[in-house]
């Protein structure tokens, strides 16, 4: 048993680490929100799955106009239109929606959140219906070329490992967006302001920091990363549909919780982290439990692995314990 | 001449609760006026009123003969009112020269950034060995002279301090209310609230005494010092 485990093991790091970073880069979303604002934005899973309508109703449209235009540079186009457009999104949604609702109960907020999400879903879905007939959509396939990594040439233990050229692009474009964001958040003024508004909203304001501006901008870099990330999906699994934000967005802020809601590396490792093991247990439930649970069951594995986490360390990974304040 | 901040018959609210019942009070250029008063009573209110923290439901605010009444405290402090609140209120998590730097968020140019940092060292030596580490790390002390040294990173030409002395062992308060008389030395108006009454009107060229959301007495330190009232309720 395993032997058969480490013969799948660099497909299950390949497409693990790749779903991953999926996921790691929309928990940042969530992560940042909840760092600034104490809001939990579900609506974050629907500028995801936005983002990967935009994608690829841009891929479809500059590709129709002619096909000169080499992939690499038709992704950057998209990537950058699409993350412009989500993110503008992810402003207007906290000008509208949740600045009225600051001095709110935490409650309220969460609730318009969750209307949001319906509104996006229903907003995309009219939308897609209007112009494709369906609300399911296929993009045109790029980077669709297999690659075939030798890892029985490390050692024999190993299956060999293959996947599209789409899976490298995801992971390379996601670990950058996630390099950039960490030196931005860490390095720049405009990210230590973040950081310093996070920690205490009128003391930062005291600074001459303008923490409406702030938090627009918050917003803004969430919303721009979790379009990008859904233009990366529609890039890598070709066919998609106004709910995919549902399940991926709880997944990513699963994530997000495991990491430390908060915090921004935290988010980052809980995100790889969570589709590793997501990856794992779909290569390997049904070998471990003799047949009993499937691939299937990966869903079931994500949220138990959420219940563990909430239960044995509810700060989160790299997050730290608070004292409720009183 | 014209006082440099003329607060004018204020009141605050929080929610239903009113907090300020009235106030009127002046700074003139180059004082150090204390605001005393028992815990509640509305002093830092009355600073929160200023920079804009809180929001004033009736009377003004003027500073340099421009009304600044609910400006929001992002503005006000670039006209140059600088206030450091009660509690210090470091940001815990980011550096000392994190800490620093956002005091000169709105600062143009490295270069006066550096020299202001050096005129922060000058007061504060402290700071300057410490320039990595997190803020909430340091003592009380320390942190309080972080908190008056990121609000001198604005180049104030007012400087509203909340409480400097809470918390801190006498030695330290000391050292926090010299620093105090020589930054107003060199040209910049204090508005210094505190609890700790005796030491505040020590070195204020004027007092304010707030009771219940009002102005009760006001004159020059030297005499709320001597006075009976005074020396009873706060003094003694």
């Amino acid at each position: 048993m395993l032997l058969e485990m480490f013969q799948t093991l660099p497909q299950v790091l390949i497409d693990g680490l790749t779903l991953g970073a999926v996921y790691a880069v929309v928990a940042l979303g969530y992560t940042m929100v909840y760092g600034i604002l104490q809001l939990i934005n579900f609506a974050h899973g629907e500028i995801f799955m936005t983002g990967a309508f935009i994608g690829t109703a841009l891929f479809i449209m500059i590709m129709g106009w002619g096909s000169a235009i080499p992939q690499i540079l038709l992704l950057i186009i998209v990537l950058v239109i699409t993350a412009s457009i989500t993110g503008f999104i992810g402003v207007g949604m906290e000008r509208i929606a949740y600045r009225p609702l600051r001095n709110a109960p935490r409650l309220i907020p969460l609730i318009t959140a969750i209307g949001i999400s319906f509104v996006l879903q229903d907003v995309i879905r009219f939308i897609a219906e209007l112009t494709s007939g369906n609300y399911i959509v296929t993009g045109p396939s790029l980077f669709s070329e297999n690659i075939n990594l030798k890892t029985s040439a490390i050692s024999s233990v190993f299956n060999d490992a293959s996947f599209k050229t789409s899976f490298l692009i995801v992971l390379t474009v996601a670990i950058l967006l996630m390099i950039t964001l960490d030196f931005f958040v860490n390095r720049t003024k405009w990210g230590t302001a973040m950081r310093a508004v996070a920690l205490d909203r009128e003391t930062a304001a005291l600074m001459s920091i303008n923490v409406n501006k702030v938090i627009s901008i918050t917003f803004f870099i969430g919303s721009a990363l979790g379009g990008a990330t859904g233009v990366l999906f529609a890039l890598q699994y070709g066919t998609i549909d106004p709910y995919i934000g549902f399940i991926l967005g709880l997944k990513a802020f699963i994530a997000a919780v495991l990491g430390g809601i908060g915090n921004i590396r935290g988010a980052m490792l809980g995100g790889i982290m969570l589709g590793v093991m997501e990856m794992f247990a779909a290569a390997n439930l049904s070998l471990l439990t003799g047949g009993i649970f499937g691939a299937e069951y990966k869903d079931v594995f994500a949220f138990a692995i959420l219940i563990l986490v909430l239960i044995f360390k509810p700060e989160g990974l790299l997050g730290k314990p608070t004292a409720e304040k009183v | 001449m014209m006082p440099m901040l003329e607060v004018k018959n204020i009141e605050t609210y929080y929610g239903a609760v009113q907090a300020l019942r009235g106030i009127s009070f002046d700074v003139n250029e180059g004082e150090i006026v204390t605001l005393i008063g028992s815990n509640g009573a509305g002093k830092s209110t009355t600073l929160k009123s200023i920079s804009g923290l809180a929001k004033v439901k009736t009377g003004s605010i003027f500073y340099k003969d421009k009304e600044i009444s609910n400006r929001p405290p992002h503005e006000t402090t670039l006209l140059g009112i600088a206030h450091v609140p009660e509690g210090r209120r470091i940001f815990g998590n980011l550096t000392v020269k994190e800490n620093l730097l956002m005091g000169a968020f709105s600062v143009k140019g490295k270069q006066v950034i550096e020299e202001r940092m050096e005129f922060v060292f000058g007061h504060f030596p402290r700071l300057k060995e410490r320039l990595s580490q997190k803020g909430g790390t340091m003592s009380g002390g320390e942190q309080q002279m972080l908190a008056i040294g990121r609000a001198l990173m604005m180049n104030p030409d007012v400087l509203m301090l909340d409480e400097p002395s809470m918390g801190l062992a006498p030695i330290i308060v000391e050292q926090i209310f010299e620093i105090i008389l020589q930054l107003n030395k060199m040209g910049i108006t204090i508005l210094l609230v505190e609890q700790n009454a005796y030491q505040a009107l020590s070195i204020a060229h004027r007092g304010y005494v707030i009771q219940n959301g009002s102005i009760v007495l006001s004159g020059k330190g030297t005499e709320l010092i001597e006075n009976d009232e005074i020396k009873e309720a706060y003094l003694a």
